[in-house]
């Protein structure tokens, strides 16, 4: 005779958030910001070839942490609704809005019906004629999707690294000065006693889509390029000490969220155990409808 | 019914359905037939019978290789029986960044099977992250006419002249190529030039006295102009530039640099100039 646990449906979908944010949060992180010329995705990573950013379709990038091989099939997912959209009705059809809108569905029904939710956190990008029509949307685990003011931190220690953006970002910057503010932002976390660390471009994957290009607009920087980009975004360092004083920042202007100082305070032990944590807070606050969800821990 | 299946309706939880997620496919083809059959050129039921004349028929197609790559050009008639259907239809077009597609036969099922060959590709390139390789595109090709066969059987024939620049060729000199193709869906690889249509015959006699290998690219422009003036000088079929309506070939190029459009201006300067020469000479 089989003996059935009860488990209230609060602490199944309890779980499955906690279990999905840890893993997300685990990993390294990808920014996604608006300037001057278009949108930018700047994502750490340890493959040239296994890609967290890519194209989607004319005027729609990707780009995703957590695991590799949910995101991925996502990933395969878009293109072929873009493409399809595209094809029946017209190029310029094919929307973020409606992609992001498919998304959330997906997501939302895989986090409610399967056993395990997908751990993944994805941006589904948009670039728009001027820096006001650009379109990012942050779609989580659940199923749950924001439209984010211009900017936006995936991965490990999100908030901690969108705080710095918060007050940097500004939608008339230029291509090196957002390369330059997402770099500072992704190195602002995980350092040893909280500092700043140095992430090398063999380690960042970085690509563009370029407002002005007519047809495509999605392009990867790399190599001498990226190189190039990343000389001329250094002299702009005034975004470093910004970045420096971020973190210090960040706890002071935090009374609202009080897992930031410990964020900070335990910026050297396993992101796994601290991140979780920093992830809470958008989560619990941006949906207001789902905010007895995620916010009950 | 096949669209409220992929707007997301079908599935009861409204997550995209299986077609979307299964993993392994990069080709948009084969996933149309599974997502969206009735989508598909050659899933069509068509009544019985010979519906040739129903629909316009495009023409004559150039396609030359050149130092460094290939020239592409067509003529821009499209006719219906003895009529003059539409004199500035476009039926050269980009494939790809590097490839060039043009089409001859039923002009709707061309142009149809142009925009589903250019989504193939860039599908294949955005799923996989890398370009298919030019062989490995002509063979997309071939399989989207020899899916045509039952509609080419009974009128509605399309043939496509292919060709690009070969990203893998380790000598520039050799790297434009030039693919040709049967009703059937047979692949046929052509040195030096090639043509296609109904002028096709005439343009091809132009270019066997006329070219020769690694001429440089300004020069096999004006030969594939050459060429179209000699198919619609012998075809009716075919029409030559149109200089009273500034209506010129549509000139493409495919090299290193990736496909190129020639302008209206630069076509028209082109054609006027061969227009010129014939003044004096009419044969050439």
């Amino acid at each position: 005779m089989a003996m059935q646990f009860y488990a209230s449906p609060e602490q199944i979908m309890r779980d499955r958030s906690e279990f999905a944010r840890k893993n997300i949060a685990r990993g390294r992180g990808v920014v996604v910001l608006t300037y001057e010329g278009g949108v930018l995705f700047v994502a750490e990573t340890v493959s040239s070839t296994l890609h967290k950013v890519s194209e989607i379709y004319d005027r729609i990038g990707f780009a995703a942490v957590g695991r590799y091989n949910e995101f991925e099939n996502l990933r395969a997912a878009g293109v072929r609704m873009a493409d399809l959209r595209g094809y029946s009705y017209d190029r310029r059809d094919v929307t973020g809005r409606a992609l992001a809108n498919a998304y959330a569905q997906t997501l939302g029904a895989i986090f409610g019906e399967q056993g395990k939710p997908f751990e993944v956190e994805i941006c589904v990008a948009e670039v728009g004629r001027t820096p006001e029509r650009d379109e990012l949307y942050r779609l989580t685990y659940d199923g749950s999707v924001q439209d984010e003011p211009g900017f936006l931190a995936m991965g490990g220690q999100a908030e901690a690294m969108a705080s710095g953006l918060r007050t940097a970002h500004r939608a008339d910057r230029s291509r090196a000065e957002a390369l330059g503010l997402a770099v500072s932002a992704l190195s602002s976390v995980g350092g040893e006693g909280g500092q700043p660390r140095t992430i090398g471009a063999r380690n960042l994957e970085v690509a563009v889509l370029d407002r002005k290009r007519p047809g495509r607009t999605f392009r990867r920087l790399t190599g001498a390029a990226l190189e190039q980009l990343l000389a001329q975004a250094a002299p702009a360092a005034p975004s470093a000490p910004d970045r420096a004083a971020a973190p210090d920042a960040a706890p002071a202007g935090a009374g609202d969220s009080t897992p930031q100082p410990t964020d900070s305070g335990t910026a050297d032990a396993p992101d796994a155990a601290s991140a979780p944590t920093a992830a809470d807070p958008p989560t619990a606050a941006d949906p207001p409808g789902d905010a007895d969800r995620p916010a009950g821990d | 019914m096949a669209s409220a299946k992929w707007a997301g309706q079908f599935e009861p939880s409204g997550r995209l359905p299986a077609a979307f997620t299964t993993p392994g496919g990069s080709s948009f083809t084969e996933f149309l037939s599974v997502a969206a059959p009735d989508l598909l050129p050659g899933r069509r039921p068509l009544p019985p019978g010979l519906v040739a004349d129903l629909a316009p028929h495009g023409t004559t197609i150039v396609a030359i290789t050149c130092a460094g790559g290939v020239v592409m050009a067509g003529d821009r008639r499209a006719t219906m029986g003895n009529l003059i259907a539409n004199r500035d239809i476009e039926k050269v077009h980009r494939a790809d960044e590097y490839s060039l597609v043009g089409i001859a036969g039923t002009a709707g099922v061309g142009i149809e099977m142009i925009k589903l060959f250019q989504v193939e590709l860039q599908h294949y390139e955005k799923i996989e992250g890398d370009m298919l390789s030019i062989d490995g595109k002509a063979n997309r090709l071939a399989t989207m006419i020899r899916n045509n066969l039952g509609a080419a059987l009974q009128g509605l024939a399309v043939v496509p002249l292919f060709a690009g620049f070969d990203l893998d060729a380790t000598d520039p000199a050799t790297a434009g190529r030039i693919f040709s193709f049967d009703v059937a869906g047979g692949m046929y690889e052509e040195t030096g030039y090639d043509a296609i249509g109904s002028g096709s015959l005439f343009a091809k006699s132009a270019l066997k006295k006329r070219w020769r290998p690694g001429l440089p690219v300004d020069e096999v422009v004006r030969l594939a102009v050459e060429s179209l003036y000699d198919a619609a000088d012998d075809d009716t079929a075919t029409g030559g530039p149109d200089l009273t309506r500034r209506i010129y070939p549509v000139v493409m190029t495919g090299t290193a640099e990736g496909t190129r459009r020639l302008t209206d201006e630069e076509a028209g300067t082109v054609s006027e100039a061969v227009v010129a020469a014939r003044m004096a000479n009419p044969g050439g």
